[in-house]
This record gives structure tokens, sequence and C-alpha cells, in this order.
């Protein structure tokens, strides 16, 4: 199955952008469960050689003492050491932040990586943090009521969502 | 006893006392977080920062070192500060006093409770008087019930099993006295085990296992004939008034489980024990040692399986009757 049409054109654009940081052989991370299959296209479209991690950050969530435990909590899978290597950590919406916040504290328990840059599928407004991604598939402005979410793994394909909707 | 105690209002674990009550979803969501666990027990760095700011108390009456120690790695490793407390249950025998302890304790702003006793009830007694955003852990409470450990012997099962509907586990031993058989037969059930044994000597055998669909057997080579799972307990001598027993040799030679009497369950069958194991009395070195021994890998699970009920009922903890 394929892409939706405006996600296979944000994945193509998002590897454009990383295509100049190849020559630092980057290792890719993507976080449960959106960011993993956009990271998981980026990964073949780069064709990059390291295997591909993948980051569940309900252990470094920030309203855990308010809204308890994910349930569906997944292990968190780094086969190969961040150790001073350059990631690129992959989300499919950067909204809030909050994800990538938890998601950098928990990169930092495996290891110190020489830099970090972060790509997204989607970038819309509503930050809480001082975090931007340096790598963007499609820029899009949403009401604060309004959510899009990433559809997948087999096809990928973005819905909007009306709050209380 | 009530384990609805356990549960607040909105059917949510606040408490972990017992395995009854819990439904089969709600083991297996702990299986689930306890498996994320396992990869963080095997990274650099092995704490996440969950139960950060929070205090744990382990209130043991009764001396424990395996238990109490994987408590506290496991609250370490969800970073709360561990204070370890052992009290003589002599001094405390009296309801009022043993309240007075854990108030003291409260005072201090404790926010979990894990707490062992020679007295079946203890915990829920304890769980019954504490301020609603405090917590308590039953890790053992007489010849009752010991829950945490019954979760990390069938989460080991899961793991090296996968599923329960076509198994056959045998629990082998002292099973009078056991408060891990207790709890160890109701997660099984619960996770819908075909088939479960236990087998002893008649004076070790409870009455009324058929109620809870078990089969007994007195001849350890029949029950373990085709057996998935041994799980073998630890011979309580302490717990033991009388003799139950004619001579350890001769329990050794009929309920020691030896290479020669493991041939009676299935090739690939896995041995448990909760330990602390007594060698040569109820399992032989060269299966405890031997390929088919999980007693190892249980007590690495056993920090994970603590870990996740432990963040599954502090979370939200702020939200529940914490003042704000």
């Amino acid at each position: 199955m394929s892409d939706a049409p405006d996600v296979a054109q944000a994945l193509a654009r998002m590897a454009e952008q990383l295509r100049p940081l190849l020559d630092r052989r980057p290792l890719m991370i993507g976080i449960h469960t959106g960011g993993a299959w956009v990271a998981n296209r980026l990964h073949g479209l780069l064709g990059l050689t390291d295997p591909l991690g993948t980051l569940d950050i309900s252990f470094y969530r920030d309203d855990f003492t308010r809204i308890g435990m994910n349930p569906q909590v997944r292990a968190s899978h780094l086969p190969v050491s961040v150790e001073d290597r350059h990631v690129i950590l992959v989300d499919d919406v950067l909204h809030t932040g909050r994800t990538i916040r938890a998601a950098l504290n928990e990169i930092f328990d495996y290891g110190r990586p020489a830099s970090v840059t972060l790509a997204v599928l989607v970038d819309r407004e509503g930050r809480e943090l001082p975090i931007s991604a340096q790598v963007v598939g499609l820029p899009m402005k949403l009401a604060s009521g309004q959510h899009v979410k990433l559809a997948g793994p087999d096809s990928l394909a973005l819905t909007l969502q009306e709050a209380g909707g | 006893m009530t384990g609805n105690l356990q549960f607040d209002s909105q059917g949510r674990l606040r408490h972990f006392l017992t395995i009854d009550g819990l439904s089969r979803e709600t083991i297996h969501q702990i299986f689930d977080i306890a498996e994320s666990f396992i990869s963080v027990g095997e990274r650099e760095i092995k704490k996440v920062p969950l139960l950060r700011g929070k205090t744990v108390v382990n209130l043991f009456f009764e001396s424990s070192t395996r238990t109490r120690t994987t408590f506290e790695i496991a609250a370490k490793r969800l970073s709360a500060d561990v204070i370890n407390l052992a009290v003589s249950a002599s001094s405390t025998s009296k309801g009022e006093t043993l309240l007075d302890t854990v108030r003291n304790l409260e005072a201090m702003h404790t926010d979990l409770f894990v707490v062992r006793h020679n007295q079946s009830g203890t915990a829920y007694l304890i769980a019954e008087h504490v301020p609603p955003h405090v917590r308590i852990i039953n890790a053992g409470d007489g010849a009752h019930a010991h829950p945490t450990q019954a979760m990390l012997d069938t989460f080991t099962i899961r793991r090296h099993k996968g599923s329960f509907e076509h198994l056959k586990v045998a629990i082998v031993g002292d099973l009078m006295h056991s408060r891990v058989a207790r709890s160890l037969i109701r997660a099984l059930n619960t996770l819908g085990t075909s088939e479960v044994r236990v087998i002893a000597p008649l004076t070790l055998l409870p009455t009324g296992h058929e109620s809870l669909g078990i089969k007994a057997y007195t001849d350890m080579r029949e029950g373990l004939e085709g057996v998935d799972v041994i799980v073998m307990l630890r011979l309580q001598r302490e717990r033991m008034r009388g003799a139950h027993i004619p001579s350890e040799q001769e329990y050794f030679n009929l309920y020691g489980l030896t290479l020669d009497k493991l041939a009676c369950a299935k090739p690939d069958a896995i041995v448990m024990h909760p330990g602390p194991m007594n060698r040569g009395l109820e399992i032989d070195s060269a299966v405890a040692d031997g390929l088919q021994s999980v007693i190892l890998p249980q007590v690495t699970n056993g920090i994970a399986v603590r870990m996740a009920i432990m963040s599954l009922i502090m979370g939200g903890s702020s939200e529940s009757g914490r003042p704000a």
C-alpha cells in the first residue's frame, strides 16, 4: 500500500532536507508510534545502514502523576549506542514540545550523542517549551481545538480531528 | 477479605494487596509494562524518572532479604527515595501500635508503603487507614498472600511459554504453609491456565483445592507427567510447627526435584523456585543450576514486575486525593 499523496510529498521533502547530514553517518530514532512509522520511511528513503532505533517515552512523561501510566507502553529499542553519534530524532506531529523534551531526556539516559536533529512530519503551532524542528515535512495551521493524527503503519495518512467531535 | 479495597471508585488499581479481583486484562497490562522495564534494566543508566520526589518505605515486620532488596531496587530504578524499616513484629502485636507506626511514617510524607508481616491481613488493615493519596503493596502477609511473587512467577511463565491456554503447571512442595502457592494458583486460574496441579505429601496438602479446579498428586512422578512448568516451593521450616515430614532425606527422595524426576515432564519444561532454595531438600543442585532452570531470570523479572506495579498504582496519584 502506498502513502497518502500529502504524506508522500512531505516525506520526500524531509529526505531532501536530511540528505546533507548523511556524511555524518547519522543514527535515526523514531518516537512510538507515529514517529517510528515516519522514521521507518525516511530510513528507507535515505538508505541508512545502521538499524533504526525506537523510543517509547511513557516513562519520561511530565504528566505521569496526573494521568498515570500509559497502558500501551512499549519497550524502547536502541540497537546501536548513541554515544558520540549524530542522532536524527523523528516524530509525526510537533505540537507542545513536551514529547520531545521527554525523548531528549530518555536518549541521554542511553548515552551522550554528538548532536540531535529534530525531524517532524507535521509542525503545528502550540509550543509550550522552547523546542523547534530543524526538518519539517508539512507546516500546518490548526485551531487549538483541532488535532492532526497519523494513521499507519501500512499506508500513512493524516486525518484532522475536531476536539469533542 | 475484600479485594475491592485495592480499586478506587473508577476501578483503577490503587493498592496491590491480592490477586483476587484482578482481571486477566489488568494482569497482562502489568506484564506489558514490566516488559518495557526489562529493557530499562539492560541499559547503562537503569533509572527512569517516574517516581522522582516520591518516598517509598519498605515496612518489613518479617525478615526477608530477597523480596526487600528487589522492592528497593525497583523503587530506586523509578527514582524514588527508599527507606527500609525492619520492625520486630512482637513490639507491634497490637493493631493500634501498628497503625501508630504507619501514622508516624505518614507524617514524614510517605507515598508508598511496601508491607510484609507474619499476620494475614496486615496490608489490608493499613490500606484501610491511610489517606487516599498513600499507596500500599502487600509483600507477603502471613500464610495468606504474596501477590507480587505470583505476578513475577506468571510473568516468567509468559516470557518463556507465551500464553497460558495450553499449559500444564505443577506446583510442588509445602502447599500448606505457602502464601506463594495460594496467590500463584489464583493468578494461573485468572490467566486461563489449562491445568494446574499440586504435588505434596498429604500432611502438606491443604484441603479445598478441588474447589479451585486443581488436581492433587502425592506421587511426584505421576504429577509431573507431561507438564510444561514446574514451580518448586521452599520447605518452610520456620513456619512448621511439629513434624509434617518424616525426615529431610525421605522428603528429598520422594519430593525433591532431581534430573531423574524432571524427565517425567515435557522436555522443554521450565523449573522455577521463589527462593531461597534449600538445595538437597526440595531441589537438587543439578536441576537448580541446569539448563531448564529459570530461577535466576525470576529474580530479574521480579524487579521489572515490581517496577510495573509501583508505577501503575502510583500513576495519577496527585489527582486522587492529594491536596493540590
